[in-house]
């Protein structure tokens, strides 16, 4: 830490430990894993055998229980209960499986049809890339949220409608990226001796093209799992995402809204595990693109 | 340059084009779009008034052109909750407090943002330039929504200083705004800091210290007039999303624009606002990025399409 050093004295917001905390946090992404495994791994594969309770029924005569330390906490309900008396602490680890599932497929399959298309658009080139970029360019500009409500306004709140609106959005961004590298690749030596020796072009493309954009692909992938995971939630606060019954991250905190003055920690609880999630998760990804993949920077 | 403006203006037709589609197929996924359109307790008059209104006994393509005409000419129909007003009118009477309170977001966003980003680029690697990227890599992992919340709670309930929801003066105006501009403050403050950064570094910024300028006239003055290029074209792109961000902003401080217009209407299935407010929004988004484009492009000679 030559700055630290230095002649200059240090003013008053240049704590050392702030300083060098942040740097241990950014060259090990050992933190940002451990919250990630207890806040959404763990919770989300065990979830029936780690919650105490729960998540869908509570007793009403139990309901708004305040956490453990405060007046009126039990060690029942460590983390309190909502208005209809269902435990947080319960609702809050079946919420990471919710926020996994989603996200996982949603990036899963919304990757798959990008990469697909990109490697297409990449390798073929001409009217297909034409179209294939045009559609991206289309996809990247409608707004978000709105494509959300206007599909819940139609068909209603649930799995499949979450999963479908973030596919629509996600898919674009894989497309761009893997085409960008398929471009430079294609012209390489390696590919024209694989077609000289007689590959298919979708060989090819599965072979040999493939592999060498995989690595950009999985830094893509982990940094947009937390940008999922909060559109999610912020799409299941609105309305427009899960269905109100189902313990999502998002749903919780909305149904925390109302009761502000009363049971602030309705809203609290769920909110901080999608912060700490998102925030590791966004650790991590940097961390990833700057060991795997370096002329990401800019992604 | 021309031709570049052509093609950004064609394209950004087309995706307004494909949004009106979507919401057009939308409307029809099931089969019958009056199932869409109308709630459960609409009376059967309301179902032959609208099959009259949006000619929704005729063939696909014929009903589509209807929609965009009427559309078009801002008319997309009467809304159901609100009795006697039509979508358009709604969308009219909301929109003044939306842009009210993007607008205020956007000035707290740069008020704080661009002094943040100067700072950090200046004291680069030291833990002000940390204590900054900490801020921002709070403001991409903050739910929105959740800030909000958490804001009122501790303004509104707790020190009672402001008032938790509605629209009324400046006081009302503050916790909605800080919420709104968050996000966006890192999203500047990371702009800011990388132009400053190569500005501080050119020639003529040391010749004005070799002239003995004044060390902060140096960066308040001279860098940051030549820094500012780039995060001003980059306000656009903000202002767009800032007035998508409203819906969720306005959701939760109960601000009477037009996000909390277009969740009431999904929640009480009045499809018509939807649609309307949707389209709305979608124009101006996608106008907010051809707007970016072409500025960029004039003040940037190198982009060529």
């Amino acid at each position: 830490m030559p700055q630290l050093t230095s002649t200059r004295t240090l003013p008053w917001y240049a704590i050392p430990w702030v300083v060098d905390g942040w740097r241990q946090v950014k060259r090990y992404p050992l933190l940002s894993l451990a919250i990630l495994v207890f806040v959404l791994v763990i919770p989300a594969v065990f979830a029936p055998w780690v919650a105490p309770h729960d998540p869908y029924f509570g007793s009403l005569s139990n309901r708004l229980t305040p956490p453990i330390w405060q007046d009126g906490g039990t060690m029942e309900h460590i983390l309190g209960t909502d208005k209809l008396g269902r435990d947080m602490l319960s609702r809050i680890i079946y919420g990471a499986r919710v926020s996994l599932t989603v996200s996982l497929i949603a990036i899963f399959v919304g990757g798959i049809i990008g990469t697909v298309l990109g490697l297409m658009s990449g390798y073929f080139g001409g009217k297909l890339d034409a179209v294939i970029m045009r559609l991206v360019d289309i996809s990247l500009s409608i707004p978000t949220i709105l494509l959300a409500l206007v599909l819940v306004a139609a068909v209603g709140p649930s799995f499949g409608t979450v999963i479908t609106v973030l596919i629509v959005l996600l898919w674009a961004r894989y497309a761009r990226l893997t085409r960008g590298e398929t471009l430079a690749m294609k012209e390489r030596d390696f590919i024209a001796r694989a077609r000289v020796a007689g590959a298919s072009h979708t060989r090819i493309m599965v072979r040999y093209l493939f592999p060498n954009v995989v690595n950009s692909l999985i830094v893509l992938a982990t940094l947009q799992v937390g940008y999922v995971i909060l559109l999610e939630s912020t799409l299941s606060f609105l309305g427009a995402g899960l269905p109100r019954a189902e313990p999502a991250w998002g749903v919780m905190v909305a149904d925390g809204r109302e009761l502000i003055v009363t049971a602030w920690w309705v809203s609290m609880f769920p909110g901080i595990a999608i912060m700490l999630t998102v925030l590791s998760l966004n650790l991590l990804g940097d961390w990833l693109r700057d060991h795997l993949d370096p002329k990401l920077r800019n992604l | 340059m021309q031709r570049f403006i052509a093609v950004r203006v064609l394209q950004s037709l087309l995706a307004i084009l494909v949004m009106s589609v979507i919401v057009f197929g939308l409307a029809r996924i099931s089969g019958n779009p009056l199932d869409v359109m109308l709630p459960i307790e609409a009376l059967p008059e309301d179902y032959e008034r609208l099959t009259q209104y949006w000619g929704l006994d005729r063939p696909y393509h014929e009903q589509y052109v209807t929609f965009v005409t009427k559309a078009a000419q801002g008319d997309f129909g009467q809304s159901l909750k609100y009795q006697g007003k039509s979508a358009m009118g709604l969308v009219v009477e909301r929109l003044p407090a939306t842009l009210e309170l993007a607008g205020f977001a956007l000035l707290i966003s740069a008020i704080l943002a661009v002094p943040i980003g100067v700072l950090a680029a200046v004291a680069k690697d030291s833990g002000w330039d940390a204590a900054a990227k900490v801020v921002a890599l709070l403001g991409q992992s903050l739910p929105v929504f959740w800030l909000g919340i958490m804001l009122m709670w501790i303004f509104a309930v707790w020190l009672d200083w402001l008032p938790s929801s509605g629209r009324g003066g400046l006081k009302h105006l503050i916790l909605p705004a800080i919420t709104l501009g968050w996000f966006q403050v890192a999203a500047i403050m990371r702009l800011v800091r990388s132009s400053m950064l190569e500005v501080l570094d050119s020639e003529f910024v040391k010749l004005a210290r070799v002239k003995g300028i004044p060390e902060w006239k140096v960066v308040w003055k001279h860098c940051l007039r030549n820094a500012g290029i780039a995060p001003l074209t980059f306000f656009a792109i903000i202002a767009g999303v800032l007035l998508t961000g409203t819906v969720v902003t306005e959701t939760v401080f109960t601000w009477p624009g037009l996000g909390l217009l277009v969740v009431d209407a999904v929640r009480s299935r009045d499809f018509q606002v939807v649609q309307a407010v949707v389209i709305i929004f979608a124009f101006i988004f996608i106008l907010c990025n051809l707007l970016v484009d072409v500025l960029y492009a004039y003040l940037d000679p190198r982009i060529r399409y």
